[in-house]
């Protein structure tokens, strides 16, 4: 009756070979296409495809000091570094992990890496680089999102429902930009004046520059591009005429870490 | 022959064991005590009748409107039972659809928005959603993020 010992063990040992060996031999065989080498989707003819162009020739402090206040003051961003109440200071660490920024200024070195060289363009390291959300092609941070709080529009503008956010962060990890900032806490006592026309967040949900698609929907531009005085373009890249499109064609422009192929949309003329 | 068998050894019959609660008036007492907390609620508001709701129309953007247009998007009727419902298709529509205008069901466009459009009129938030929310004891999370303009009015007004 039943079996000995030695033959469940046999049968035990041959079962967990084939079980083990019968997977990662099927994948060996059949390799088939892993995710993560997706490729980027050529961009689609006949609809809007929202670009922009920073021309670091026009840029300056001011300037980009002058883009960062009327983007942060039109969408409720609060500040941590400088509070508006000087009895909410943080202490330092703090005020850098809970920074909030939608759009801001970087080094060189550190918006564009892997591009240095040993000699580089002596300009270059003075330079503050505009930087924002990138409304890449083939975004990372839309495939990662568990709940699709974050989803591509038809017109490429990487859009966030923060209805849907559950502040599981992994967008955060997806993007290699570093473009989104996560709610550490209550932002309104850090605002400095509310913008009572658009809502703030909550506690708890991810945030980032949404290419100002409430200001695009009444047909203006978006509130940076309009506070640059030019330095900033913005447009319509699937439109031929468009100026964006002609700003691209006249100037050589760099993209950030385009080699990761999430093809970003927003473009650098240096 | 039945035997009967207990803690104690066999018993040709069922012998008779003396049923009794131990410690019955501690028993008595903790049970007297659970009920009277279990039930305070009701005890406390016995009698009382909480008065019903009475949401707040006056505002001075709606006092404003010539007496024919004091309508909302819909009718009153419609709003009491819907309006959450319709809140959320206009959050799907706008997030989700980028489709900012709403046509209501005679055929007039409204900005679906909550603060640009609900809150334009409804500017007292504490006399007019709350008061209902208040006494289903419901708790919408509009507010964490949605602005209610209520200071905003306050301060116009006050000037």
């Amino acid at each position: 009756m039943g079996i000995n010992r030695r033959d469940f063990i046999k049968l035990a040992g041959l079962s967990a070979l084939l079980g083990l060996g019968g997977k990662s031999a099927f994948e060996l065989v059949l390799p088939g296409e892993v995710e993560a080498a997706e490729k980027a989707k050529p961009a689609a003819e006949g609809i809007t495809r929202w670009a922009m162009v920073v021309d670091m020739r026009k840029m300056n402090d001011q300037i980009a000091a002058k883009c960062i206040e009327a983007c942060h003051s039109i969408h409720n961003v609060p500040n941590y570094i400088d509070p508006p109440d000087p009895k909410l200071a943080l202490p330092d660490p703090l005020k850098q992990r809970w920074q909030i920024k939608w759009i801001w200024t970087d080094l060189y070195e550190h918006a564009f890496p892997g591009m240095e060289q040993d000699v580089l363009w002596e300009k270059l390291h003075a330079m503050n680089f505009l930087l924002l959300c990138n409304h890449c092609n083939n975004p990372p941070c839309v495939r990662v999102c568990p709940t699709k709080a974050t989803y591509q529009r038809p017109d490429g503008i990487v859009m966030m429902d923060m209805h849907r956010c559950i502040g599981c962060r992994f967008c955060m990890a997806g993007c290699p930009y570093g473009v989104r900032s996560f709610n550490w806490r209550d932002p309104r006592p850090y605002i400095a004046k509310i913008n009572e026309d658009y809502p703030t967040r909550e506690i708890g949900v991810v945030e980032k520059c949404l290419f100002c698609n409430e200001r695009l929907a009444q047909g203006l531009q978006p509130a940076c591009v309009e506070a640059s005085g030019g330095a900033l373009t913005f447009g319509n890249l699937a439109d031929a005429k468009s100026k964006v499109r002609e700003v691209l064609k006249e100037h050589f422009t760099i993209r950030r870490k385009p080699h990761l192929g999430t093809n970003p949309q927003v473009y650098y003329i240096v | 022959m039945a035997d009967y068998k207990n803690e104690f050894g066999w018993f040709a019959e069922k012998p008779k064991v003396e049923k009794k609660i131990y410690d019955r008036n501690k028993v008595a007492i903790g049970i007297v005590v659970f009920l009277v907390i279990f039930t305070i609620a009701f005890w406390k508001n016995l009698g009382k009748a909480v008065p019903p709701p009475k949401p707040a129309l006056e505002t001075a953007a709606i006092i404003k409107l010539p007496e024919k247009e004091r309508t909302c998007v819909e009718d009153v009727e419609f709003m009491r039972q819907r309006h959450m419902r319709l809140l959320v298709d206009w959050r799907e529509q706008v997030i989700r659809d980028g489709e900012r205008y709403w046509t209501n069901s005679k055929g007039e466009k409204y900005l679906a928005s909550l603060s640009n459009t609900c809150m334009e009129c409804h500017t007292n938030k504490t006399q007019f959603c709350d008061q209902c929310h208040n006494y289903v004891a419901v708790v919408p999370n509009c507010w964490g993020c949605h602005l209610t303009k209520e200071e905003q009015v306050a301060k116009a007004e006050a000037k």
